[in-house]
């Protein structure tokens, strides 16, 4: 059915109302039959807006409890069992529905009595009303999908019969009990019932349907997080999660996923390795077997290295990102990695007693690594400064000219060029951290360089805790 | 090929750059850092540039630039010269060659 212009039929007086300017509640008078009429047409109109949401609750899901419109009790006056209603739900309506009473009431007492005089009824009190959906098409509310609340403007309502016999379907159980009994239309009333009960059993089976539809909601939300996490644990496990079964060749095909895998098992040998050197330390074992662990740790540095090298060419952002360490570890991040700088600064006092000649081995290489960190971080800014020139470069004229096309492909091309030189830095660097460790262990002796290693360890774990605490910290 | 020879003997400290390349600028940088005033050859700027490159290729240079020369001696690529610098090697070596004096 298409939309109708609001044609409301009362009893005696069949009268096309459109539109009030304004509501003015007042005490049913004598035809309160037309005051019901006044005041549907009134929540029908745009200009019953404003009321409306201060007031009225959401009286489309009130409907939906209802099993019934509210349009349907219109003329209420016309059903000789509204007195009859009126007394035995009154006292329900005082109670629970002050807001609909509070509007309603002054030219609709009954019709409010009517509405809470049901058997469920769920009130929305935030959302803006859907009063339009009071005047939704009559013929299709018994059966069809409660949940449908689309806003018609129109109204309609045909003759008064069919409307009483709707309201009274409206009724409480025990009001249809009694109701049955002394009427004179039998008949009617057999239908009254059945279209009652279908009414009612609408209504609950879109409400079971309603509730069916959110926790199979709730059910897939939960199960969601479930996967995530399992997923979240399984690549801790270091499970290539990846179409290509080869572990071999996964390794340089997925990149950040498959480096940070790699780091996560080098990084578990290499504390077991640790521990194995410090136990070594600690027994004060000869420098024969500490020689052989310390340089087993330095070569397991080395694989780290080669990894980090590898995966600076498959995706040399992530490598860049630090997103691979920590969060504390990626304070310090310098272009991929630690600074050697930094570690020498930390073992310069932790190294005593150094010979005369260590100790300027030592401070010159102190020097050499910062003068290289220097040279590359200048390196690096060059290139950032080359980069935003490239970029910003831009030429004017007409958009869309193949000159600016040229110009555009020039650019990204160049752009591409460079962008392709920070694998070079990250590789560099590594290097660096390389030959500083090593140029250190050739300083050192076997004890100094076990005792070093035990000192890098101990200040990297120190900020990886740091790190799981920051994580793990009460939030507001 | 001469040309690089050539060149590389002119000067204490030699290095073949490009403009455009940013490790050479890092390469150059620590250059003056310890001291030393390196001539420095832009292979897009010379007219044999392309020949010059292919030459430093020959010698083992990966990437080709920046290819330093030292005393005329060929010393490597950005790697090479960071790891002799962190092992003292790279400054001994500008003093022999006088390219620098302590």
């Amino acid at each position: 059915m298409g939309s109708r212009t609001v044609n409301i039929g009362i009893g005696n007086d069949k009268k096309a109302v459109t539109a009030m300017p304004s509501y003015v509640p007042s005490v049913p008078t004598s035809n309160p039959s037309l005051e019901h009429v006044v005041l549907m047409t009134y929540f029908s109109s745009t200009e019953a807006n404003t009321i409306r949401s201060s007031r009225i609750p959401d009286l489309g899901t009130l409907e939906q409890s209802l099993g019934f419109r509210i349009e349907d009790a219109v003329d209420l006056t016309r059903n000789p069992l509204f007195n009859q209603i009126k007394s035995s739900t009154q006292a329900i309506a005082d109670a629970q529905f002050g807001a609909i009473n509070k509007t309603l009431a002054s030219a609709d007492n009954n019709l409010s009595a009517a509405i809470v005089g049901s058997q469920t009824l769920t009130l929305k009190k935030d959302t803006p009303p859907n009063l339009v959906s009071i005047s939704a098409g009559r013929e299709n509310w018994g059966d069809s999908n409660m949940a449908d609340a689309s806003p018609r403007t129109d109204i309609s309502t045909d003759d008064t019969d069919e409307k009483n016999q709707r309201f009274e379907r409206g009724q409480t159980n025990a009001i249809v009990a009694s109701d049955s009994s002394d009427r004179s239309k039998d008949k009617t009333d057999q239908k009254t019932l059945r279209r009652l009960a279908q009414n009612r059993e609408a209504a609950r089976k879109s409400r079971l349907r309603k509730k069916a539809y959110v926790q199979q909601l709730e059910s897939s939300r939960l199960k969601l997080t479930q996967l995530e996490q399992e997923l979240q644990r399984a690549r801790q496990q270091g499970i290539f999660i990846s179409s290509s079964g080869d572990q071999s060749h996964s390794m340089s095909g997925n990149g950040a996923l498959a480096f940070d895998v790699e780091y996560a098992r080098w990084l578990e040998e290499h504390n077991r390795q640790i521990n194995e050197l410090r136990a070594a330390v600690n027994s004060h074992a000869g420098d024969t077997e500490l020689r052989t662990i310390v340089d087993n740790v330095t070569a397991h540095f080395d694989d780290i290295f080669r990894l980090k090298g590898i995966a600076a060419k498959a995706d040399v952002f992530h490598i860049l990102s630090g997103m691979w360490k920590t969060p504390a570890e990626r304070c310090f991040l310098w272009i991929g990695g630690f600074r050697s700088s930094e570690l020498l600064k930390l073992l310069a006092n932790q190294l005593e007693p150094l010979t005369e000649q260590q100790f300027m081995g030592f401070h010159n290489l102190q020097q050499s690594s910062q003068q290289a960190e220097d040279a590359l971080s200048q390196g690096m800014e060059a290139l950032q400064q080359s980069l935003a020139e490239t970029l910003a470069n831009g030429s004017p004229g007409p958009s869309g000219s193949s000159g600016n096309v040229a110009n555009y492909m020039g650019q990204m091309a160049m752009a591409m060029g460079k962008l392709g030189t920070l694998e070079g830095f990250v590789r560099q660097a590594d290097n660096l951290r390389q030959q500083t460790l090593q140029q250190m262990h050739r300083i050192l002796t076997t004890r100094q360089s076990a005792r070093a290693l035990l000192a890098i360890n101990d200040y990297f774990s120190r900020l990886r805790a740091l790190s799981s605490l920051w994580l793990a910290r009460p939030r507001e | 090929m001469d040309k690089v020879r050539d060149l590389a003997s002119k000067k204490a400290a030699v290095i073949f750059t490009k403009s455009s390349c940013c490790m050479c600028y890092s390469i150059k940088t620590l250059f003056y850092e310890l001291g030393a005033s390196p001539a420095i050859h832009e292979l897009d700027h010379d007219p044999s540039g392309r020949d010059m490159e292919w030459a430093l290729r020959g010698l083992g240079c990966d990437p080709s630039v920046p290819a330093v020369f030292i005393g005329g001696r060929f010393v490597g690529s950005a790697k090479d010269v960071i790891s002799l610098h962190v092992d003292g090697s790279l400054k001994q070596m500008l003093i022999d060659a006088k390219a620098i004096w302590f």
